[in-house]
């Protein structure tokens, strides 16, 4: 027997997913399309003065990228487990928790990233100040594993149920408020003449313990709902 | 072959049971496979054939009983030398993917027996031609198909087959028993379920029998 | 096995823990009901009126006594998770899921007297303070097990998948309360306090520190009857229990 190793594995699970994903690339594009659509409500609601949107304009760039975030975490686990991949998964000698990981990572690339780029140019739309626009990629940069790895481990918990939608959202929202407080708090630092280096160092010791906890979590809860 | 009665099984069960919710699903039940045996659990549905192909592959915890591999204890959580492998009723296949990138990612993951190749395996299925086709547009039996080519390329020496036979035409059936009986040969073993109508055509087949248990 | 998880396993079996939970349960309400009498006793009408807040300042006797249990039975529930995930032990498991409606009630009580209070006192029955919000955030985590583990239709998953997002929940809780603190200092300076530094005097403290004990043996009261009525529920095809009811029958 030869192959196998973990680091392989990773890779090769990646890789795997990223292909999955490019060969429905139509739907990897949905949750930036979201993204756009719930930006476009802002100003349709609360009226175009541009000066009124300018003030919410980092913080509703927030909230469109964490609702799109979340829109999309049901696909992480769901069809994994449908085709029975996931079985492959837990039944292999491969780390689980690296396997999640790897999931993890796969989803980040596929909406995250986007997400991610998408993000300025919400704000930007919405008329943030080009002052703040770095600030917000930062966060966002920072922010946006944060809530793949947060809503991963809500994904994994409820990926044994039939459907999951609102329950899983109602599980993840709570999770995710520092992510949007010291992710919006960043931005509102840059536009009012502070310093968003706190903000962002949080963000940064938020991910840092995310990392090996997110992929632990998933791992458990995975193997809970194989049962 | 040679026999060894000596030597532990590969795979031993202990008085397993389990139960959902309190409710008794089957057991206790005792099994062992050696090198060189397949065992056939039979029972009519319900009777648990699935979630005992799922508690000996990990993926379920037993209510109550002990696993031995090779007369070791198998944790649940330290399956390094495990070599099992499982084809279940969800057969692990991603339907973007082709056979091909499907198996080249299970190599990966569970690794690969010497002297085998993606291409020997899916030609040993009747695949030729459809290596480069996505899994989602072949039929039912391609797909089975497909999976027991990842059997193949597998070095695991337990195989796990829940239902191998269903969805599965005449050639099917043959390709299955010659599978299966290669795979003894080789000093490899196999636990399969059926419910009854469908039996490997080997010569060493144990047989345990589950019986559905009244509510 | 040491002595610990060997008593758990004792107390694990559903007859056992039948047992002593109907045994000591009554005398748990019946001391929360007396010490809450007491408490609110000397709370609404021995204790003198707040000077500056006057009369309204005595719903803190409910208000923060229930708001220390919101983040004691979370803590409880998330430290039975973890026996439940690491031991794997049943009862573990059982307590959690009968503990998070006591918690989110409590959570829901604290809220609703915080908003009161708030009426009179800062002029509007909600304002977006540190520990309001944090407090809403907390409801919604004991909403989120509580969700979770009716969704799932195996018991024993369900229990065990609301035991996991206990600790979750328990890791994050102190890092949203933060972030919450935080928020509210960037956008409004320091917040309103809800008891001041200053110090409180004996005849005020009393009233809340036996509200406490108060609650606290009401959680534990409501615990063992959640959880006997689950174990019930959960053994009732089994022989103990047909001679307990069988038996209640022939006495009554």
């Amino acid at each position: 027997m030869s192959g196998g190793g973990a680091g392989a594995a990773f890779f090769a699970l990646l890789r795997r997913d990223l292909l999955v994903m490019w060969r429905r690339r139509a739907d990897a594009l949905n949750p930036v399309l979201f993204a756009l659509m719930v930006a476009t409500l802002f100003p349709l609601a609360m009226g175009p003065e541009a000066e009124k949107l300018s003030r919410i304009a980092g913080g509703a760039a927030w909230v469109v990228v964490l609702l799109a975030s979340l829109l999309s975490l049901d696909l992480l686990f769901r069809p994994d487990a449908e085709d029975g991949t996931l079985e492959q998964l837990i039944a292999s000698r491969q780390p689980l928790a690296l396997m999640a990981a790897a999931k993890i990572l796969a989803h980040w690339l596929g909406t995250g990233l986007p997400l991610l780029l998408v993000g300025p140019l919400i704000a930007k739309l919405l008329g943030l100040d080009d002052r703040a626009i770095p600030t917000l990629a930062a966060a966002l940069a920072l922010g946006t594993p944060l809530l793949s790895a947060l809503g991963a481990s809500c994904a994994a918990l409820t990926v044994g149920m039939r459907r999951s939608g609102i329950l899983l959202a109602l599980l993840v929202l709570p999770l995710v408020v520092p992510v949007l407080i010291f992710g919006a708090g960043a931005v509102e630092a840059a536009l009012t003449g502070g310093t968003a280096r706190p903000a962002l160092l949080f963000l940064g010791a938020g991910l840092m313990l995310a990392v090996p906890l997110a992929p632990l979590t998933c791992a458990a809860a995975l193997r809970l709902n194989a049962a | 072959m040679v026999e060894n009665s000596d030597a532990p099984p590969l795979l031993e069960a202990r008085g397993l049971s389990f139960a959902r919710n309190d409710e008794p699903i089957f057991g206790p039940v005792d099994l062992a496979v050696r090198a060189g045996e397949a065992l056939v659990v039979e029972g009519d549905n319900g009777a648990g054939k699935t979630t005992l192909v799922r508690i000996l592959a990990g993926l379920v915890e037993p209510t109550a009983g002990t696993l031995l591999w090779q007369g070791a204890p198998l944790d649940r959580d330290m399956r390094d030398a495990k070599g099992m492998a499982l084809l279940g009723h969800h057969l692990g296949l991603k339907p973007e993917l082709t056979p091909r990138e499907n198996l080249a990612f299970r190599a990966a993951l569970d690794g690969v027996r010497r002297g085998m190749t993606t291409e020997m395996a899916l030609r040993s299925v009747g695949l030729e031609g459809y290596e480069d086709s996505a899994v989602r547009t072949l039929s039912a039996g391609q797909r089975k198909r497909t999976a027991l080519a990842a059997l193949l390329l597998s070095g695991a020496s337990l195989w796990l087959l829940d239902e191998p036979y269903a969805n599965l035409d005449r050639p099917g059936h043959v390709l299955v028993d010659r599978m299966l009986e290669t795979h003894c040969q080789r000093g490899g073993s196999a636990i399969l379920t059926s419910h009854g109508l469908s039996m490997p055509a080997l010569a060493r087949v144990g047989r345990l029998q589950l019986r559905v248990t009244p509510p | 096995m040491n002595t610990l998880t060997l008593w758990f396993h004792k107390m694990g079996s559903p007859p056992t823990f039948y047992r002593v939970a109907s045994r000591i349960e009554p005398w748990l309400f019946a001391t929360a009901l007396l010490s809450a009498a007491v408490g609110l006793y000397l709370g609404l009408f021995r204790a003198p009126a707040d000077y500056l807040q006057g009369e309204s300042a005595r719903i803190l006797y409910i208000h923060v006594p229930c708001a220390w249990m919101s983040l004691f039975v979370y803590a409880f529930m998330a430290l039975n998770g973890a026996i439940a995930i690491v031991w794997r032990i049943k009862l573990s498991e059982q307590l959690v899921v009968a503990a998070a409606p006591i918690g989110a009630a409590f959570t829901a009580i604290t809220l609703v007297t915080g908003a009161l209070w708030g009426k009179p006192t800062w002029g509007t029955y909600w304002v977006w303070d540190a520990r309001l919000t944090s407090e809403l955030v907390l409801l919604f985590l004991y909403f989120g097990v509580i969700g979770l583990e009716r969704a799932i239709e195996d018991r024993r998953k369900a229990a065990r998948a609301a035991s996991l997002l206990a600790i979750v929940g328990v890791v994050n809780l102190p890092i949203i309360h933060f972030s919450v603190k935080w928020w509210n200092t960037l956008h409004q300076g320091e917040s309103i306090k809800l008891i001041g530094k200053s110090t409180v005097d004996p005849s005020m403290l009393w009233p809340i520190l036996i509200m406490a004990v108060a609650t606290k043996l009401y959680f534990g009261g409501a615990l063992l009857a959640r959880t006997r009525i689950a174990v019930l529920a959960q053994e009732s095809g089994k022989e103990w229990v047909r001679e307990l009811v069988l038996g209640k029958e022939r006495n009554s």
